[in-house]
């Protein structure tokens, strides 16, 4: 296998972009981490989409993609993990690169969701879920991740107000990202006196419905090493695992297999440990998720997230930093896009360049971008070398 | 919902039909060609049992739109005697006595209603015993 590194990443402003269809949104951001890696020609395409389907009505979409930026005729995929779409695609290219089959390989998500109404993009994104044996009996995402919360806090005692510190943690990263789509800050009473959506999750544990793209450059480490000026980020673990996609077949409803399978797996090629990693980019589709996530990962104990969440140890300062970025809950989850976007993340951080939120000499840093509520997990790992 | 698709579970949402693995004794809910844990493709065709407890719980409060005329409503993983799980609504029940570990029992109910030309939508639900 050849070592895979990163030149180049390129990320636009989230939100509702009524005013931009879904190929400019992706072309756009393409476009930028073209730029930004200084490359002439791309070689081939991997694009991570949950449901352009059901959101636009367009299938099909990597021919459409590969036009309209310009590079038609090239190899060229959608693949489609739900949530997981994104890191599905990093994945995608870090082995093509790695195999030898194509060098300069773009990887980028894509979704656009404010096409349809909020009740057409809630069954969209339920079926990440089984329709059979959950969504027919009438449960949302929020009532899914809102019952791991409630065996959470019944099973470690863990707090409604330690949940509602995920948001205000992650709004206070996502008030110094640009690009975030929600960067108010917000407080531990905000959240509490939120709409109940699913008890115990209010309107402001869960992440948005947003329009987005985002978009990574993957090249061999040696072409990297003579064409980027910048610092060089390489891509040394990738981990992939599944588990069943219906939450109520799992031995334990708070904890992610899938997570914790695809976390070890990464470790392992990566040859690190939870401890040597400075910081991360987590799935907190929920606030709920990410307790599971940073306890699935390793980097607490199982039932000890909400207190280390309390004692600061995963915002910005702290022992690692969790969600720089602002995570899916401010900066917003375009579904596709969202694996993608950690990546764009940790690259910014290893490179220097995260400005306000910058985490001082971060040199490994982590991605878990997760479908469903669990039932997949891309988990890869960087260093800057 | 198409016929086919609606009619091809009947089995399982009507009477709660479940497969028990002759080769280990697991048993699923729906009924699946493999057993995970001891690979056995054979397996008896047996109706679970009705009694169960709540493992975890919510109340929707925002539905998707099928189930407008019902929110708020409770649902619940539900770990029924034989060792399945199941997810279903907590029908008739006081929403602020909901408690993990609450006995409940299995009835069969109408889940929605597709409305003026549609199928209406039967399964099974859990009350409390």
């Amino acid at each position: 296998m050849r070592d895979v590194a990163i030149i180049g990443v390129g990320m636009t402003k989230w939100g509702e972009l009524w005013e931009k269809p879904l190929r400019d949104i992706f072309a756009e951001t393409a476009l930028l981490a073209i730029e930004d890696a200084g490359v002439d020609h791309i070689d081939s395409m991997y694009v991570g989409c949950m449901s352009s389907g059901l959101f636009v009505g367009q299938e099909h979409l990597a021919s459409l993609l590969t036009d309209y930026l310009g590079v038609k005729n090239i190899p060229a995929a959608r693949v489609e993990s739900a949530c997981a779409s994104g890191g599905l695609a990093v994945r995608m290219g870090f082995m093509e690169v790695a195999s030898g089959m194509s060098d300069i390989v773009l990887v980028s998500g894509i979704e656009k969701m404010t096409d349809v109404t909020t009740d057409g993009a809630t069954f969209a994104l339920a079926t990440a879920a089984d329709q059979e044996y959950e969504v027919y009996n009438g449960i949302t995402f929020p009532g899914l991740y809102a019952m791991m919360a409630n065996a959470h806090m019944h099973k470690y005692g863990t707090t409604r107000e330690q949940i509602a510190m995920i948001a205000v943690k992650n709004h206070q990263h996502g008030s110094m990202n640009p690009l975030a789509q929600f960067p108010q800050k917000i407080t531990v009473e905000n959240v509490l006196n939120s709409v109940l959506i699913a008890d115990p999750l209010r309107i402001l544990d869960c992440s948005p419905i947003t329009d987005g793209a985002a978009a990574a450059i993957l090249v061999p480490l040696e072409f990297a090493k003579m064409h980027s000026k910048k610092p060089l980020v390489k891509i040394i673990g990738s981990g992939h695992a599944t588990d069943t996609i219906a939450l109520h077949s799992r031995d334990y409803i708070t904890e992610l297999k899938a997570t914790e399978l695809a976390g070890q797996r990464a470790f392992k090629m990566a040859k690190k440990k939870p401890e040597d990693i400075d910081l991360a980019e987590v799935h907190d589709c929920f606030t709920i998720a990410e307790l599971c996530v940073i306890e699935a990962l390793g980097f607490v104990e199982k039932g000890k997230s909400g207190k280390a969440t309390e004692d600061g140890m995963t915002a910005l300062g702290g022992k690692i930093p969790v969600n720089t970025s602002g995570g899916l809950k401010s900066k917003g989850h375009p579904v596709g896009a969202t694996g993608v976007a950690q990546v764009v993340e940790i690259v910014k951080q290893l490179r220097g360049e995260a400005d306000k939120r910058q985490v001082k000499n971060a040199k490994v840093g982590l991605t878990q971008n997760m479908g469903g509520s669990g039932g997949s997990t891309l988990v890869h790992i960087m260093e800057v070398v | 919902m198409s016929s086919p698709r609606y009619w091809r579970e009947i089995p399982q949402r009507y009477r709660l039909e479940g497969a028990k693995c002759k080769g280990c004794g697991k048993v699923f809910f729906p009924p699946r060609l493999i057993c995970p844990e001891c690979k056995s493709k054979e397996f008896e065709n047996i109706q679970l049992k009705k009694e169960g407890k709540i493992l975890t719980y919510t109340i929707i409060r925002v539905p998707p739109s099928r189930f407008a005329d019902q929110a708020p409503y409770a649902m619940g993983v539900v770990e029924l005697a034989d060792g399945v799980r199941v997810l279903t609504q907590i029908a008739d029940c006081d929403l602020e006595k909901l408690d993990i570990g609450m006995k409940v029992r299995v009835e069969f109910r109408k889940i929605y209603d597709e409305g003026h030309a549609g199928i209406i939508c039967y399964g099974y639900k859990c009350v409390p015993e």
